[in-house]
């Protein structure tokens, strides 16, 4: 028997179509990252059995749930916007479950004050969902979850209704609780920073498709899609290598440093791109011509996109060298990025 | 929104129309004149036939009816109802319109009517006579002794020494022959005339004692009437061999 | 109060809208002004002590309380099914459930009796296998007026329903809450408003029921005549007699709306 989850969704809805298989240990949090209308939210909801599978399975501890009712799945989920009951306190919103599961009105309550205690809401029990700021309504939401002791908890999107401020400190608290939780954990997530910072694992989904799957590192260094690349901040290409070169799909040809054979990606970070106004002397290898497409402030930073031909990349250089080097849009620069900087691993 | 908008023009222009259209007819215009009469809703089948024949002798007249229970009618006669003749199917009711001086001398009674046991026509109740009615476990329905067919039952009751448990004392004569109609009721005290008017659906079965509650329908032309001749004449054609006719075809007694 | 206060939108109210209200209150208000001004005052207290008042308003507010009991129990669940259940007709069982909303009255107590009547469909069978008969009783009256203002309390309990969040309702399901479960503790708060609203409307119209009540129940003092059929019976011979009845009647349901308006008010 296999611990944790192991599932297969298969959702056909019109047009849309999801077939994702995924698993997750005891005790490890996956992350689902993915684009808007990927199918993440479509996943975790057939998991928690609110939106019917057109075929596959989904195995916790070996028991299959997909014949049962959401009620008889012993899972936990938290919701985007959280889904307190509004006519009840806080205290009662976290002892639903309890009291769902058989337990006396007041062993449900002394459970559920536990609960809220852990997330730090103690003070907050008589409180009604309307009183609650944001983070509170969040850990609520959390506890309300977890007080059901699910083998699998299910979270979607569980910081996505905070302002930045308040979603700092409620990510570190989180990923405090789901460090501290014994089951599976699926996460679903549009940010790349709470799959980073929340996840062991990370599962990329693209238009209903597992496209990328690994611990987060190894994502936010080999981005096999161009959503990854982007949200990881890399510029990606697809090519042939051969040894310490690679012909990109775009017919360009890069020196490396890593020596591969075959399908390759080859990425490398906005920074390590150079800006000349002309041909450098003692000429880099890896040189090319393009035209500026776009100049943006990105915090201290200003990035810079290359138009093709040969292909497309972004810079990220300082403002001192956009007015230096005088960097407008529709003007030609030289490019050049060291073999060193660049990554190569296979396809 | 246009469309809400044309609609509710459409409405108007109907509105205006309307308005325009009773006006005219007011206005009397072309030399047309109305006749309007408030009558019991027993007199319905004879009088709308004696106000045809009206029409007929006197051209350029329409007879208009409202056809209603007494009370109301008198009720909205005594408030001022613009109406020439009144007949009602009481005294009582009547009294009302002349207490208030809204009639033009006195009024004729032109008509009578008795009460019949209506039963349905298999008569699942094996009803006979009067007497039967204080049988125990018969549903009888009759009128509320503040209508009149309701207090003429009354007096015919007690004139017999018949003591009945109605189930129900309903509002109006029709509601008692519905009643009977739909096999609710086993028997009901109800006019001969409105036995006759659904002969198809109930039995009517005259009893003596009906005798000791007769009702008398009364006619009046009235003191405000707008067509003050024509209501004279229509009093007289109600009181004439040929409205008696009419009237005893309906199940009417003459006075 | 403070909050209302700070809730109110900024402005002076538009004459557009404001004329047209006032038009429609004194519509409203002024029929009752009517009945106001041609009231017997001076008789008023004589009138109202006879037993037979007493009755017909005792019997009123018994049968419109039940009816409106009735009302809930089954139109609550059909408000619930019509606003959950997708199945195909639904469109066809929603106009039915307003069909007497839009009959006259009469006809519905005519329908009613030849549904429930002695030789009605059900009714037949009724008397049949238990001895049941419902026209001229107390039960029948609760049941004509239960037909005509089920409507209002299906429709107001049908809209709460489909406004209220369904999601709140799969969060109740994963925290192991039965459908019935999320009825009694998750739905039914949450339209609680409505259904609150739909019984008022549902008491008033059951309060107030004439036609189908004399046509199904008869009238019969202190069995089946509600205060509506004393007052019809008592225009037809003491007009007077019928005001005082009406302003009970009246003076009676505002005291009771507004007693139970404050209590829902004051607990939300």
């Amino acid at each position: 028997m296999r611990k944790g989850l192991d599932a297969r969704v298969v959702v056909r809805r019109g047009a849309f179509d999801l077939d994702l298989a995924l698993a997750a240990e005891p005790g490890e949090v996956v992350a689902l990252l993915g684009p808007n209308g990927a199918g993440k939210s479509t996943a975790l909801r057939a998991l928690a059995g609110l939106v019917p599978m057109a075929g596959g399975h989904v195995r916790v501890d070996g028991a299959d749930l997909r014949p049962l009712p959401p009620e008889r799945r012993g899972i936990g989920m938290v919701f985007q916007d959280y889904l307190l009951f509004p006519h009840l306190s806080a205290l009662d919103n976290v002892a639903f479950g309890p009291r769902c599961q058989g337990e006396r009105k007041a062993a449900a309550r002394r459970r559920a004050a536990e609960w809220l205690a852990r997330v730090g809401l103690a003070e907050h029990a008589s409180s009604r969902p309307r009183a609650l700021s944001g983070g509170q309504a969040q850990r609520v939401a959390l506890a309300r979850a977890l007080a059901v002791e699910p083998r699998l908890l299910l979270l979607d999107e569980p910081l996505a209704a905070l302002d930045a401020h308040t979603r700092l400190e409620i990510r570190a608290a989180l990923g405090r609780h789901l460090a501290g939780f014994g089951g599976a954990a699926v996460l679903v997530t549009h940010d790349p920073l709470d799959a980073m910072v929340l996840a062991d694992r990370i599962v990329v989904v693209e238009r209903g498709r597992l496209v990328q799957q690994g611990p987060p590192a190894e994502v936010a260094r080999r981005p096999r899609t161009d959503y990854v690349a982007r949200l990881v901040g890399l510029n990606l290409y697809r090519g042939r290598a051969d040894g310490h070169t690679v012909v990109l799909e775009e017919g360009h040809r890069l020196d490396t440093v890593d020596s591969l054979q075959g399908e390759v990606f080859l990425a490398f970070s906005p920074d390590a791109v150079a800006l000349y106004r002309s041909r450098p002397d003692g000429s880099p290898r890896n040189l090319w011509q393009a035209t500026i497409g776009a100049v943006e402030r990105r915090g201290d930073r200003v990035r810079i996109r290359l138009d093709g031909p040969p292909f497309t990349a972004a810079a990220d250089v300082t403002p001192g060298a956009v007015a230096e080097l005088r960097l407008t849009e529709g003007s030609r620069v030289w490019a050049a990025v060291k073999a060193t900087e660049t990554r190569v691993y296979p396809a | 929104m246009k469309r809400m908008m044309a609609a509710a023009a459409a409405v108007l222009t109907l509105a205006a129309a309307g308005c325009g259209d009773t006006g005219g007819k007011r206005d009397g215009g072309g030399g047309a004149k109305t006749l309007t009469v408030f009558a019991a809703a027993s007199l319905t089948e004879s009088f709308t036939a004696l106000g045809r024949s009206f029409e007929g002798t006197h051209p350029g007249v329409k007879v208009r009816f409202n056809f209603g229970g007494s009370s109301a009618l008198a009720q909205q006669i005594t408030q001022g109802a613009p109406a020439d003749v009144f007949a009602a199917a009481s005294p009582a009711t009547m009294k009302t319109v002349t207490d208030g001086g809204a009639a033009s001398g006195q009024p004729q009674v032109f008509a009578k009517n008795r009460l019949v046991i209506a039963v349905p026509p298999q008569d699942p109740g094996k009803v006979a006579k009067l007497a039967d009615l204080a049988r125990p476990g018969l549903k009888v329905v009759l009128c509320a002794e503040q209508v009149p067919c309701g207090a003429a039952a009354e007096k015919a009751l007690a004139a017999a020494g018949v003591r009945v448990k109605p189930a129900s004392q309903e509002q109006d004569v029709k509601a008692v022959l519905t009643k009977v109609r739909l096999g609710e009721a086993d028997a009901g005290l109800v006019y001969r005339t409105d036995a006759k008017a659904a002969a198809a659906q109930v039995k009517g079965i005259e009893f003596a004692e009906s005798a000791k509650a007769v009702n008398d329908y009364p006619i009046a032309a009235l003191a405000k009437a707008p067509q003050p001749a024509l209501a004279r004449q229509f009093v007289g054609l109600v009181l004439s061999g040929q409205g008696r006719t009419a009237l005893t075809g309906a199940g009417f007694e003459s006075p | 109060m403070t909050t209302r206060d700070a809730d109110r939108p900024p402005g002076r109210p538009p004459w557009i809208l404001v004329l047209p209200a006032l038009t429609g209150l004194v519509f409203l208000v002024l029929p009752l002004a009517g009945l106001l001004v041609r009231a017997p005052w001076s008789t008023l207290g004589t009138r109202l002590a006879e037993p037979q008042v007493l009755e017909a308003l005792r019997l009123s507010l018994v049968s419109a309380t039940l009816a409106t009991v009735l009302c809930l129990l089954f139109g609550v669940p059909l408000a619930w099914v019509l606003a959950r259940v997708r199945l195909p007709g639904m469109r066809l069982v929603r106009a039915l459930v307003t069909v007497p909303l839009v009959l006259p009255p009469v006809v519905g107590g005519v329908a009613l009796l030849l549904a429930l009547g002695r030789r009605g469909l059900a009714g037949r069978w009724l008397e049949a296998a238990f001895g049941i008969s419902l026209p001229f009783t107390t039960a029948g009256v609760v049941l004509a007026e239960t037909f005509v203002a089920m409507p209002f309390l299906v429709i107001s309990v049908e809209g709460a329903l489909r406004a209220a969040d369904l999601r709140l309702e799969e969060a109740a399901a994963t925290l192991g809450a039965s459908r019935w479960t999320i009825f009694r503790r998750v739905t039914l708060p949450l339209v609680a408003p409505g259904v609150a609203a739909g019984a008022v409307l549902c008491w008033a119209r059951a309060l107030g029921e004439f036609g189908a009540t004399i046509t199904f129940a008869g009238n019969f003092p202190g069995r089946t005549q509600t205060m509506p059929l004393a007052v019809y019976l008592a225009l037809e011979t003491d007009p007077q007699a019928a005001i005082v009845l009406s302003l009970v009647l009246l003076a009676v349901s505002v005291v009771v709306l507004a007693a139970l308006r404050d209590r829902w008010t004051g607990a939300s």
